[in-house]
């Protein structure tokens, strides 16, 4: 076990490298020039080429990128360019939004796509079945913006049930981790109903049948814990889409993560803040990802983790 | 064992499956007994009804395309057909258990035994999760498990396939059920295993006077277990009655035709080897058996295409001219040494690194296959034959070039180890194999002309319109008709697709074919006419074959010479007539008398037992397992000995 975690963690160290290199290139490579937005558009050439040197930004690519990596390894993710203060400090203050809005939208996305799917696999065929896989390709395939602004309008306007944005209390939080949990629930849905569907064909369920067991207990005992196994590993992989839907989300409520920390920074070519929040997405990608694998043998004594 | 009151009836019944093509009857008219304390044996061959019966019985038909279109099924007093879920629940588990198939997959791989068994106990019983635990290891411990109390916390893939179906006996006979019904219980395991199985199956029954509904393919296992048979077919009762009696005096013609085509150890059913009948007479008799749809397209193979094939192969293979080569191959046995041989292996070692610690280092190593040496002549049927594990199938993985390996491999005097990529590449084409599942060894996808004609593509030999002529004829030679060669696999029988590999296999004009278990998926019917088609193909083209099967009436019916393996190691080898009759070595002899005779009147009292299982190959770095000398004891034929 502990081998298996010291192999992860230099795996992990590589790919942040990895996300590092390419974000950097990317951003170099970038037509946009982020001196210009500093200086204004008054600035005479000598003030950009001032703060152009004063930022190290005159210096080749590799010599650019050398000096973010021997920062980046004290834990120094550089100072913004335009909030003038470190850029540690801006992702740490809105970091617990964000991870806030993220379980709850996980919370969300596992109930409603867990149950439909669930539902929908032993009602296979039926009409219930056919409604909640309609439901889902509905929440699968409606952009993140519209199924916000639709639950704004009829919970928080007409309804007024939930606040219309903001930060604070647990009614702040329903919406705008509806809005993020629905793509996912859908996705979980069709996930756990074929999975479900396939659990419910084996051997294991006949023989549980044939014991004479109740039909609660084949479906929770014998057939969720096989069936939920393939979810597992795809919540991992969730973490990173939930980081682009976060910047949507986050600026429809009004949400003070670093998704919106993000949005501000991408349209001021903010680079270092940038780079800071895909470096923490990344992370947290390759954590949860970390998570998932560790819980996998839990459920399933089969898996061994070397 | 009184006959006034049955515990179980089953009148006129009748189950249909709803398809494609409307509804279809799979099991029809069927009315059944089945006395207390009695063993009924359901025998017959896939798609005969019985597993369907079964699941009847239990109301356990598939939902919702299979149901019960017509007839009762009485257990003692309470009509079945009619019950609803609820109480039908607490019938199943409780006074009708039933056992599967598959060890394998029958278990939940999530949920420990101990949870496995407990459960059907606590839902049955009022008893305490303490009291159920109790009963738990006590029907442990009556399978003969030992250790049941630490089992309990095992999950079924730390157990194997013989203890995860006895863990499956002990779920049913726990409640000590009235009816026990077993579907092909004993199908999936090794011999030896079989014969524990069901010689457990029999000691429990008779001191739980339980009803066992006992459900088979295997005559063998027919004529040992069964007080009566019920023979079916195309879901019919075809003959009924005591198994002394269907076995000694069968009446249907089908029954006559399925004990006829069993094969049986000491008494070789092979009527060609005296004299071989002409081609279209063998042919003609092929066409009439029963069970394989396929057989009415199966068209006598004419003159003229014969000889093209023939001389086609003899321009490409240095092997003796078939004609004569064929009838004399067969008796010539051990003593072939004065030719070359098609295919020589010398101290084949494969060996799998299994990887731990922290940085991955190997730490403990699956000794596959430990000094295996054997030679193959041309025109000769070496059987290799062991149980699951045993390192039959990695031997021949090896010599087909699909596993890396130590050891020398020889292949018509060229050896594998000192040639270039391309060479070995041409040289392989020499050697081709037949597998096991013909389902899942053809492409879905293709045709099966494209199929039996890639190994051409493959090897870049023909043009097109060679290679189909080629195909076609192949496709006549293995008992196929050419139109069928448009097909997909899907739209063929079992057999059928067993054929198509056939052809696919002979395309190269190999001089040695592999066949891994190549009969072993098929019904007996079937397997007898396979076996047939191989037997001809070796007259006519003087291939060598490599066959590998745990099945020892098959290799007594096919083989010239028999190698046993065990272990990674061969412990006997020899003649067929040396091995079968003279068996020295324990181990095989303990092979042959586990293989359930096809006749009651020599039905084993007591076999005698193990009850523990067969060691593994795995062993730690630096433990090398014991070499094993094979000394001749007259004859060429080899026995190992220890040291």
């Amino acid at each position: 076990m502990i081998a298996y975690l010291g192999r992860r963690l230099i795996q992990s160290l590589l790919i942040l490298l990895g996300v590092s290199l390419i974000t950097f290139a990317l951003l170099y490579l970038l037509p946009a020039d982020p001196v210009r937005q500093i200086a204004g558009r008054s600035a005479t050439p000598q003030t950009v080429e001032n703060i152009r040197q004063q930022l190290g930004l005159d210096q080749p690519f590799v010599v650019q990128y050398w000096h973010y990596l021997v920062k980046l390894v004290g834990g120094d993710l550089g100072r913004s360019y335009i909030q003038r203060s470190e850029v540690t400090e801006l992702i740490v203050s809105r970091l617990p939004a964000s991870l806030l809005l993220m379980v709850g939208a996980i919370l969300c996305e596992l109930l409603i796509g867990l149950s439909m799917g669930l539902i929908a696999a032993v009602k296979r065929g039926t009409a219930t079945d056919q409604t909640l896989m309609v439901a889902s390709f509905v929440g699968v395939s409606a952009p993140q913006f519209v199924v916000g602004l639709l639950l704004l309008y009829v919970f928080a306007v007409r309804l007024s049930w939930f606040p219309i944005g903001g930060y604070g209390t647990w009614r702040h939080l329903v919406l705008p981790s509806l809005t993020m949990g629905i793509l996912g629930a859908g996705w979980y849905a069709r996930m756990m109903r074929s999975s479900m569907i396939d659990v419910l064909r084996q051997d294991y369920v006949r023989t549980a049948r044939a014991k004479g067991l109740a039909r609660g207990a084949i479906i929770f005992r014998h057939a969720l814990p096989n069936a939920i196994l393939p979810v597992i590993a795809m919540i991992g992989i969730d973490i990173g889409i939930f980081m682009g839907g976060i910047v949507v989300v986050e600026s429809v409520f009004g949400w003070p993560g670093i998704g919106q920390l993000a949005w501000q920074a991408i349209q001021r070519v903010d680079i270092p803040i940038i780079m800071g929040v895909t470096l923490v997405s990344a992370f947290a990608i390759v954590l949860g990802n970390l998570l998932a694998d560790i819980i996998a043998p839990f459920i399933d004594p089969r898996i061994k983790l070397r | 064992m009184t006959t006034t009151n049955p515990i179980l009836t089953i009148a006129n019944l009748s189950v249909s499956v709803r398809g494609e093509e409307g509804s279809r009857e799979v099991v029809s008219n069927l009315s059944l007994t089945l006395e207390r304390g009695e063993t009924l044996c359901i025998a017959g061959e896939s798609g005969s009804g019985k597993s369907m019966t079964a699941l009847a019985i239990m109301q356990l038909l598939p939902q919702p395309a299979a149901r019960i279109s017509a007839g009762t099924i009485r257990l003692a007093d309470t009509e079945l057909t009619t019950l609803d879920e609820r109480r039908m629940r607490r019938i199943r588990g409780d006074r009708i258990a039933m056992i599967f198939q598959e060890p394998m997959t029958s278990l939940n791989p999530v949920l420990s035994i101990g949870r496995q068994l407990t459960e059907s106990i606590e839902a049955h019983t009022s008893l305490t999760p303490a009291q159920a635990r109790q009963r738990a290891i006590e029907a442990l411990k009556a399978v003969r498990i030992s250790e049941a109390e630490s089992r309990l916390k095992q999950f079924p893939h730390e157990l194997s396939g013989g203890m995860r179906q006895r863990v499956m006996i002990a779920m049913a006979l726990a409640l000590e059920p009235d009816v026990l019904i077993a579907d092909e219980p004993t199908t999936a395991l090794d011999v030896t295993v079989q014969g524990e199985v069901l010689e457990l199956l029999r000691d429990l029954q008779q001191k739980h006077g339980t009803s066992v509904i006992l459900i088979t393919h295997d005559m063998g296992v027919v004529a040992e277990m069964a007080d009566r048979v019920i023979i079916m077919r195309h879901g019919s009762m075809v003959e009924e009655g005591k198994t002394s009696d269907i076995f000694a005096h069968p009446q249907a013609d089908y029954t006559r035709e399925l004990l006829a085509a069993v094969p049986r150890i000491g008494k070789r059913r092979d009527p060609d080897s005296a004299l071989a009948p002409s081609p279209s007479l063998r042919s003609a008799r092929l066409t009439s058996p029963p069970g394989e749809r396929s057989s009415s397209t199966f068209a006598p193979v004419s003159f003229a295409q014969r000889k093209e094939e023939e001389l086609a192969v003899a321009s490409t293979s240095s092997s003796p001219p078939r004609g004569e080569g064929g009838p004399q191959g067969r008796m010539r046995g051990p003593s072939a040494e004065h030719s070359t041989p098609v295919a020589m292996v010398k101290d084949l070692h494969v060996r799998f690194d299994l990887r731990g610690g922290v940085f991955g280092r190997v730490t403990r190593r699956v000794h596959a296959v430990e000094g295996v040496s054997f030679s193959i002549a041309p025109n000769e049927t070496l059987a290799l034959v062991g149980e699951s594990g045993c390192g039959k199938s990695t031997t021949a993985k090896a010599l087909a070039g699909l596993v890396p390996y130590s050891g020398d491999i020889v292949v018509g005097g060229r050896n594998l180890s000192g040639l270039g990529r391309d060479e070995r590449k041409a040289v392989r084409r020499d050697v081709q194999m037949i597998f096991q599942d013909p389902f899942a060894s053809l492409d879905p996808r293709m045709r099966v002309g494209d199929l039996v004609a890639e190994p051409l593509v493959i090897h870049g030999i023909a043009s097109k319109e060679e290679r189909r002529e080629r195909v076609a004829a192949l496709f006549d030679r293995v008992g196929l008709s050419s139109d069928q060669m448009e097909l997909y696999p899907h739209e063929f029988s079992g057999g059928q697709r067993q054929r198509v590999c056939i052809a696919r296999a002979l395309a190269l004009r190999p001089k040695l074919i592999i066949a891994d278990e190549s009969v072993s998926a098929l019904d007996v019917s079937v397997q007898a006419r396979v076996l047939d088609l191989l037997k001809e193909l070796q007259r006519e083209f003087g291939v060598a074959y490599l066959f590998i099967s745990h099945d020892m009436a098959v290799v007594e019916n096919i083989s010239d010479r028999v190698a046993v393996m065990y272990l990674g190691q061969i412990v006997e080898m020899g003649s067929r007539d040396q091995v079968f009759s003279n068996p020295r070595h324990p181990y095989t002899k303990r092979l042959i008398e586990a293989v359930p005779v096809p006749d009651p009147a020599r039905r084993r009292n007591r076999f005698d037992r193990l009850d523990q299982e067969i060691p593994s190959a795995t062993r730690r770095i630096g433990e090398a397992p014991l070499k094993l000398a094979l000394s001749d004891v007259g004859d060429g034929h080899l026995v190992a000995t220890e040291g």
